[in-house]
Formats: C-alpha cells, sequence, structure tokens
C-alpha cells in the first residue's frame, strides 16, 4: 500500500480538522494581495491557489493498531506568466507579507527562464465565475467519525480473516479531503472541498512447508465519497461468477476479509496455467487499472506533445492518427469518455486547479481516437478554444498540470451479464481484481497480472490457476473486445496515487466498466525458482 | 532558516526536551532548500522552488506514544507542540511494538554537504537547461529533461541524551534525447553532492549521441539472450532486491528470502560467488548519512559476500525480539566492479543485447522477486565484438536473484542515483550477464 504524503505535511490532533483556519473572505484578501503585486510586477496572468490538505491513515496488523496518523499541510502556490513564461513559487508562509515574497519569488523565476523561452505560453479562454464553491456530496464526513469506531472496523475485518485461516492480515483506513481555495487575475474566486475515502487490507496465506505465499488485497474500491461507502449495504452487493461477492457503492470489509483468507488458501493450492491464447473475461475491478494505463495515459495530450518525455515518456496517439478520424483504436463496442463529473469518482470537482468549470467528454467513440486530454495552454495547439478542465495539483505547493480524468468504458448497449458472457467462452481465462502491472513509454506493450484468475473451459467456470499474466499491443487488444456487459454490471475502481511529472506528483483516479471479453490474448506463465 | 548549523538546531531542541513532561520525547528537526527546471520541446517548460522548516515531537507514556509537528520556533510554539504530542500520547492505544529512544551514540561524519550545491541559483538551471537544449537542437534532436537540486539538514535529540546532526546537498539530472523523426531515443542520468562535477552539455551529448546512434531500430526475437546492462540499468533491478531483504519478512515466510520449511537465507549463498554488494557511509564518491531513523547509527557492512546473504535489515523491533543487534537499512549501495571498460566487455561478446535503462519495473512475483520492465533510450544488438546495429525495445520478466546468478562480468563503477530501484545512490559497475529473459517487443521509442 503506498501512502502518499506530502512532505509539505503536518501531523496533528484528529480535533484540528474541524476548525477551519482561514474564511472565505480571508482567503479573498490575501489571494486579491498577491495578484495585484504580481500585477504590479509585469506578469500577465496570476493564479492563486490556498489549500489546507488532510489525510487521516488508521493501520492495524493481526490484534494490533500500528498507528493513527492525522497530517495537515497548509499554504499558498503562486503561478505567474511574465514574458510569456511561467514561474511557480509555493510558501507554508499563509500572511499578506508571504504571499507577496512568494510571488516576487514566482515572478523571478519566470523572468530567468524566460531568456530561453522558445513557445510563449497561450491560454485558452475561460469565463470568470465570480465567486462560486463546490463540495465533494459526501453523506457521513470520515474525519467526524471516532477514530475508536474505525480501529475497532479494522480490527474486526482482521478477527475474520484470522478466524477464517489467514497467516496475516494488515488493513488500513485512508481519509483526504483537500480544501483548496482558487483565485485567477480573471476574476475567478473558487472554493472547494473535496473528499476521498479508502479502506483496504492485505490478507496473507503462507504454507511454509512448500515456501509459497500469496497475498489477497481488499475488493475495495478508492472512491470520491464519504465514510458511508463503509456502510456495507446489502444492495450493493454482487454476486460474481466463480463464488466471488464484488461491492459497488458501500463496501462491507469484514465480510471481504473472510472471503479473502479462504481465496487465498486457494490462490497457492491453484493449478499454474499453461501458456497460450486464451479469451479474457475481465472484471471492472481489474479491468480498471488495463484502461487507466492503456486509454488513460496515451491520450493525456502532453504526452502526446512530448512534455513528459523525460519521465512518464510520450504517446502511440500522435496528432497524425487523430486527425485523420478514423484513426481505430479498439472494436466498435469501445467507446470510453473522460469526466471529471462523475458523482463518486475519485477526479471529480467542480472547477479544476486553474479555475476551469469541469465536464465530459468523448475520447474514443466507437472504437475511433476523437479527442485527447488537455488544459489551458495546450488545447490551442489541437485547434480547440476549450479547456478540457483537467488539470490538478497535488498540493500547494506543487506546480499545478495536466492530469487525468476519470476514464471510462462505456457499458454495453445490448443486455448481458458476466455469468452470459462465460457461458460462450470456450477456452478462457476470467480475472478479478488489479495485480501487476507495466507498459512501455509510449502505451503499446502492456504486461497485467491479476488477483483472482480463474479458468474458463467449454462455459464453465472449471478453478483457480496461478502464475497468469499476458501481455498484448494496446491497439491489438482494444480490438479484439467483443463484448461489454451491460450497465446493472457497471462499477468504478481506480487508484489515490498515479504518479506522473517531475518532480512527482499523485493524483487520484477511478476508472469505470462492466465485465469485458477480450478474445484471443497472449497470457505467460511467471512461476520462477530461485 | 532552511539551513540551520549544528549549534542552531541543538540549541532549538535542547529547548524542546526541556519542555517535556511525558515519561520520554524525542525531536526532530528537517530543513530542505530546493530548486528544480524542467525543460520539453527544447524549451523550458516548469521550473521552481521550495522551502521549509519543520520539528516533530514524539512523547510517550509507557507504550503510548503521540507525534506532533511544527513549523514555528518561538518558545511558546515549541512549549505547545510539545503539550500537543503529549495530548496526543495519552489518547493514543498502546503500541506492544513500541521502543524507547536509544541513549548517546557515537557517528563519524560524512561529507555530504557542499557549498557549491547548495549555492545554485534559477540563473544557474536556467543555464543548465539551455546547455542541454542548444546542443540537442543543433543536431535535429529535441530535448526534454529535469535538474533538481537540494540542501537540507536533519538534527535529532531525545531525553536519553542523544544528539545527532547531518546536512547534505543533492543536483540530479536526466535527459532524454529524441530525434525528430521519432525513431531515435537516447537518455543520460548523473547524480551528485557536488555540483562541481555535474556538466549539462557533457551529459547531453551522451544522450544525443546515442539517440542518433538508435534510429531505425530492427526487431529481433524475444528470447534469452547475453545482456551487459549500463549501471542505470543493473542499478534499478539491484536497488529492488534491498527492499525485499526485510528480516521481518523474511522470517514470517513472505519474502524471497524466507526458506522452504522455515527460516531464512541469511548466511546463505543466493547467487554467483564474484557479487559482493555492501554499503558505506563514509564512501567518497557516493557518500550518505551516518544515521538513520531514531538515531540509529550506519555502518560500513556487508550486505552480500562472495554471494552469501551477510546482513538482512532489521527494525529495533524486530531486532529486540530476535536478539539481534538492529541493522538499519542502507543510505548508500556499493556493489563491487571489475576493471572491464564497456568497450571491453562488448569486445568481449559473441552475441548480446546491450541495454542503456529499463523503464517501468514492477514486481511480479514478491516469491521469486520476479519483476517485469522494458528497455527504453537505447537497446542495441552486439555481434563478434562490435555494436551492429540499434534494436527494438523489449519487454523483460526477469528476477535480480536470477540475474546475479547467470553473471559473466563485472566492469567498472559508476554513481547512479534516483532511479526505479528507489532513492539511495549506489555505485553499480557494467555486468554481463547471460541467459536475461526478453519475453515480447515494443514498438515504443
Amino acid at each position: 500500500m503506498m501512502l502518499p504524503i506530502s512532505s509539505f505535511a503536518n501531523s496533528v490532533d484528529p480535533a484540528r480538522f474541524l476548525d477551519p483556519l482561514l474564511d472565505v473572505q480571508q482567503k479573498k484578501a490575501l489571494a486579491d494581495a498577491a495578484l495585484n503585486t504580481a500585477k504590479s510586477l509585469g506578469a500577465t496572468y496570476t493564479d492563486v491557489r490556498i489549500g489546507r490538505y488532510l489525510n487521516q491513515f488508521v493501520t492495524t496488523r493481526e490484534k494490533k493498531v500500528q498507528n493513527i496518523i492525522n497530517t495537515e499541510s497548509f499554504g499558498v502556490g503562486i503561478r505567474v506568466i511574465v514574458n510569456g513564461t511561467w514561474g511557480f513559487a509555493a510558501s507554508n508562509n499563509v500572511t499578506t507579507d508571504g504571499l507577496k515574497k512568494t510571488t516576487e519569488r514566482a515572478v523571478a523565476i519566470a523572468k530567468a527562464n524566460s531568456k530561453f523561452q522558445k513557445e510563449p505560453v497561450k491560454l485558452a479562454p475561460t469565463p470568470s465565475y465570480g465567486e462560486v464553491s463546490w463540495k465533494t456530496p459526501i453523506v457521513k464526513n470520515g474525519f467526524e467519525v471516532p477514530v475508536k469506531e474505525k480501529v475497532d472496523l479494522l480490527l474486526n475485518a482482521n478477527a475474520k480473516a484470522l478466524e477464517k485461516g489467514a497467516s496475516f492480515v494488515n488493513s488500513i483506513i485512508f481519509l483526504v479531503n483537500e480544501q483548496k481555495y482558487f483565485a485567477s487575475s480573471e476574476g475567478s474566486y473558487i472554493d472547494q472541498d473535496v473528499h476521498r475515502t479508502w479502506p483496504n487490507f492485505s490478507v496473507n496465506a503462507i504454507d511454509r512447508a512448500s515456501g509459497q505465499f500469496k497475498n489477497r488485497p481488499a475488493f475495495s474500491a478508492p472512491v470520491g465519497m464519504g465514510y458511508e461507502y463503509l456502510d456495507g449495504k446489502a444492495e450493493d452487493k454482487i454476486q460474481g461468477p466463480g463464488g466471488i461477492i464484488m461491492y459497488n457503492k458501500s463496501y462491507d470489509i469484514v465480510e471481504d476479509a473472510g472471503m479473502a483468507a479462504e481465496q487465498v488458501k486457494q490462490m497457492i493450492a491453484a493449478k499454474s496455467v499453461e501458456p497460450g491464447k486464451y479469451d479474457l473475461v475481465l472484471e471492472p475491478s481489474h479491468l480498471w487499472l488495463t484502461i487507466h494505463e492503456s486509454v488513460g495515459h496515451p491520450t493525456e495530450l502532453d504526452r502526446v506533445l512530448g512534455y513528459e518525455a523525460n519521465y512518464a515518456g510520450t504517446s502511440f496517439l500522435t496528432l497524425d492518427k487523430w486527425q485523420t478520424k478514423k484513426f481505430n483504436f479498439g472494436s466498435k463496442q469501445v467507446n470510453i469518455v473522460a469526466d471529471k463529473t462523475q458523482v463518486g469518482s475519485l477526479g471529480a470537482v467542480g472547477y479544476d486547479d486553474e479555475g476551469v468549470q469541469c465536464k465530459k467528454w468523448d475520447l474514443i467513440k466507437d472504437g475511433v481516437l476523437v479527442n485527447y486530454q488537455a488544459i489551458r495552454d495546450q488545447v490551442n495547439i489541437i485547434g480547440q478554444k476549450e479547456s478540457h478542465g483537467c488539470c490538478y495539483s497535488q498540493s500547494w505547493s506543487d506546480v499545478q498540470f495536466q492530469r487525468m480524468a476519470n476514464v471510462s468504458l462505456q457499458p454495453g448497449k445490448e443486455q448481458l451479464t458476466p455469468d452470459q458472457m462465460i457461458a460462450g467462452v470456450e477456452k478462457g481465462i476470467y480475472i478479478v481484481k488489479d495485480g501487476s502491472f507495466s507498459i512501455d513509454q509510449q502505451r503499446y506493450n502492456f504486461q497485467f497480472g491479476g488477483v483472482l484468475f480463474f479458468e474458463i473451459k467449454n462455459g464453465k467456470i472449471e478453478g483457480m490457476l496461478k502464475d497468469v499474466a499476458y501481455q498484448a499491443n494496446t491497439q491489438d487488444f482494444w480490438n479484439s473486445c467483443v463484448q461489454v456487459c451491460d450497465e446493472r454490471d457497471y462499477r468504478m475502481n481506480g487508484a489515490f496515487n498515479d504518479g506522473k511529472g517531475q518532480p512527482p506528483q499523485s493524483n487520484a483516479v477511478s476508472h469505470g466498466s462492466a465485465t469485458a471479453r477480450f478474445n484471443g490474448v497472449n497470457v505467460i506463465n511467471t512461476g520462477r525458482t530461485i | 532558516m532552511a539551513i540551520l548549523s549544528k549549534d542552531e538546531a541543538q540549541q532549538i531542541l535542547k529547548k524542546v526536551i526541556a519542555f517535556s513532561k511525558a515519561d520520554g520525547i524525542e525531536a526532530t528537526l528537517n530543513g530542505n532548500d530546493g530548486g528544480n527546471i524542467r525543460y520539453a520541446r527544447n524549451s523550458v517548460s516548469t521550473s521552481g522552488e521550495d522551502s521549509n522548516v519543520s520539528l516533530g515531537v514524539q512523547s510517550y507514556f509507557g507504550k503510548k506514544s503521540g507525534t506532533a509537528t511544527i513549523n514555528e520556533f518561538d518558545d511558546a510554539s515549541l512549549e505547545k507542540v510539545v503539550r500537543r504530542s503529549e495530548e496526543l500520547a495519552q489518547l493514543a492505544p498502546e503500541n506492544p511494538e513500541f521502543m524507547e529512544p536509544l541513549p548517546q551514540q557515537t557517528y563519524q561524519e560524512s561529507k555530504t554537504f557542499i557549498e557549491a550545491t547548495a549555492n545554485i541559483t534559477p540563473d544557474y538551471r536556467a543555464q543548465a537547461a539551455a546547455n542541454s537544449i542548444n546542443p540537442a537542437a543543433a543536431k535535429d534532436v529535441t530535448a526534454a529533461g529535469y535538474l533538481t537540486d537540494n540542501r537540507g539538514f536533519s538534527a535529532l535529540m531525545n531525553s536519553k541524551g542523544l544528539f545527532a546532526y547531518g546536512k547534505s546537498t543533492s543536483v540530479d539530472f536526466t535527459v532524454t534525447m529524441r530525434t525528430n523523426d521519432g525513431t531515435g531515443s537516447g537518455w543520460v542520468t548523473r547524480n551528485f553532492n557536488d555540483v562541481k562535477k555535474l556538466d549539462t552539455a557533457e551529459a547531453s551529448k551522451v544522450a544525443i549521441d546515442k539517440a542518433l546512434q538508435s534510429r531505425n531500430a530492427k526487431a529481433i526475437e524475444p528470447g534469452k539472450y547475453t545482456v551487459i546492462l549500463e549501471p542505470a540499468a543493473a542499478g534499478d533491478l539491484i536497488g529492488l532486491m534491498f527492499f525485499g531483504m526485510n528480516a521481518r519478512q523474511a522470517d514470517e515466510g513472505r519474502s524471497f528470502m524466507s526458506k522452504k520449511g522455515g527460516g531464512t537465507k541469511l548466511g546463505e549463498k543466493i547467487v554467483d560467488e564474484r557479487v559482493n554488494i555492501y554499503t558505506d557511509p563514509w564512501n567518497e564518491e557516493v557518500p550518505a548519512s551516518g544515521w538513520a531513523g531514531g538515531g540509529l547509527p550506519r555502518k560500513k557492512m556487508d550486505i552480500i559476500k562472495n554471494g552469501i546473504v551477510s546482513n538482512l535489515f532489521y527494525d529495533r523491533y524486530w531486532a529486540s525480539q530476535k536478539k539481534v543487534e538492529p541493522v538499519p537499512f542502507p543510505g548508500n549501495r556499493i556493489v563491487e566492479g571489475g576493471n572491464a571498460s564497456l568497450e571491453d566487455m562488448i569486445k568481449d561478446t559473441k552475441k548480446g543485447v546491450l541495454v542503456t535503462r529499463f523503464w517501468y519495473i514492477r514486481p511480479v512475483d514478491p516469491q521469486t522477486l520476479l519483476y517485469t520492465g522494458l528497455t527504453r533510450d537505447g537497446t542495441f544488438y552486439i555481434e563478434n565484438g562490435k555494436i551492429k546495429h540499434p534494436i527494438k525495445n523489449f519487454r523483460f520478466n526477469e528476477s535480480p536473484i536470477i540475474m546475479l546468478n547467470n553473471l559473466e562480468t563485472l566492469g567498472k563503477q559508476v554513481r547512479v542515483g534516483n532511479g526505479e530501484g528507489g532513492g539511495a545512490p549506489s555505485l553499480i559497475p557494467y555486468m554481463k550477464i547471460r541467459d536475461f529473459t526478453f519475453t515480447s517487443l515494443s514498438d515504443a521509442v
């Protein structure tokens, strides 16, 4: 489990979380002071982000509480354009004087770099929204739930896993609250309160005699919801093929921990896969990561243009392919949208981190590449006049840049359940939950593992497999998509910690899909002896 | 006030300790000034600076502890943070694994701080970028690079009388050069404590040459190949091996260091007998802090000696359970090399693949330490002692343990920095390995 705590985050008393540090009018007054300073120093554009970022981690293992960490990070990031060049500086000194000095540093950096600037920044216009606000529509604020309640829930889950025979169990509840105030020289003052929740565990089984060990992570999803996600309502449980239970809009961690303990023992005893071509039936808890890596990233315009060439890489979805308006990214079944407004998703906000109102748009329509993900200083390059609203910074101390929106495969239009899909597969593997993942820097060649692998023979699930990974070329893979289940099976999963940029930043993003079938995919056996 | 001297830090920490009313207290003071410049498409894209000082205080009553942090340093603020940590400790559940702070330790100073690096300015960074961009543009190549520099200090004091202080600087540079026809790509990395050793023009030339030489790569069949790994590539896989060498995980049976039937592989031969890996905080090429978390002293220490596992890493709690000395995670790693140059190693290879770097390395199976990833930014086919032609990139599925068992030749060492294998600076040799497993081809350039 990766815990992306900002290096600027301070540990605090949980009670402090509930005290607002500054009200909106105080933030506006501070921001106005910075905007005026920047203008007087020659900036043609300025944005000010005053951010308070709260995290809470409750971690346990077996019968013990390992840690309860509450962090707070508060500061301001100021971005300016001077001589057509960006400059950025950040400080935790959120006073009029602190903002003035930070603005001066941002301007000095922009001036130093403008000497070597070859492409002056061009910003797409965005409306001035005046004073507006947005909040994640939560039912229960996780930060208001007593820590003891969270500890008890995790220890109950651990106890269930141990009762069912797990060797070890670690569990965590991870809460995020971003209180973000944005002000720009174009007249927008945007106050947002963003919540995310992620319960997770790893249940281990160890077979000392054979020396084998396996891990079964939680079938939860990180969500853009409050603590109500942990209500585990009966109507949100889905009985899947192979006897599995999956979860939709709420999650039962205790029940899942018990199932995990039983399944992890079966994972050790499973048959090692015979390498070859298989039809893959991919469950949404697995497919989200394949969508993320092979669709989400290559459609990011900054990668296409080369801005990420030195780190995350570029993209095979070059502008010439998009310009043909007929580049076959996938089969006709493949419809993929980007969406920064989807309720319950990690990426949902009202406005992005450069003050653009968020929206939903098509990336792949009937299998054809139709658009990218782009922000204000990029859209002019693809002849568009409006930012897509997907600019984000992980904290006040980092500069905002283009980040992935929620990117999701749309459900099939024909009525189809996962059981019906499996019934049509002669030789295949049903894969549940994301596992190992790797993809090249232009997003052609990928390899994905998983957690549970069920062998499908003549339309029936035969038993569990292990040592499974599939390798494919992105375009071949999406063109091998022959069926997508209907909207009843549509669910989201995602990640808190998608990394990009230098210095690297984390982004939280969700990906939805229904179970989908891909024919004739190359499966390798990953078993080795050392 | 981002960088405090030893005396300044000690003065603040003494005040903090004096405010304590708990059974015990440990206070950590960290400061950092950093700057960076990023460029792409032969033009600067982003650039920034950050600065912060933070005081962390952990108070404890029995086995209950609480931590609070502050970045204000007047007396009232110092007392406030101590009180808050005490309140949190009283509210916390008992942690049976809590360890009381260490008493005073003896530390040997390490030369990790270089004044010239601490004095880097925005103008220096802009010029360093220009020195990389201009030669690229002159060769019809596009540069995307990143330079980041940092100066920082860290100090620790506790109520058992321990005081530790250290400061350090670092500069890290990487650049990817892509030919404008999109068929060639080269890369280079440099990492130093002393910025005087960094020449972005020299480094950029290496990457430009690689980009030009790697144009129009040919596909060869995936399979098992003899490879020559440049230090950045070898260092990534070896670095990942370190993260699996936690003693507790091994004892619990959930590590590649766990043994069938129980126990660990400590003291067993796991790789070729010519493999010697150690850590040495005082190595002049890769100096590291002489102490780790909680003030635990680091020492020069074998990790793998003649192919045998010499040490696993024990935190203080697990060491107390196992009745051994704690062993902190190393601050640097040094893999002993040989005398062969890259040219010698190529000359000595009948058929093989030269790998500049790996990319997107991710674990496949922790049991065998199997990783997958891809080659990137300059992969070449070697035949009869010569580089024959550039080849398309491969995906690999390989374990560093299998790789180090298939060792052919160790070459000269090079310092490598923050690769995919994690943050610690390392001295890694060029390595020739037989039967390295490539499982598929990638069209990526």
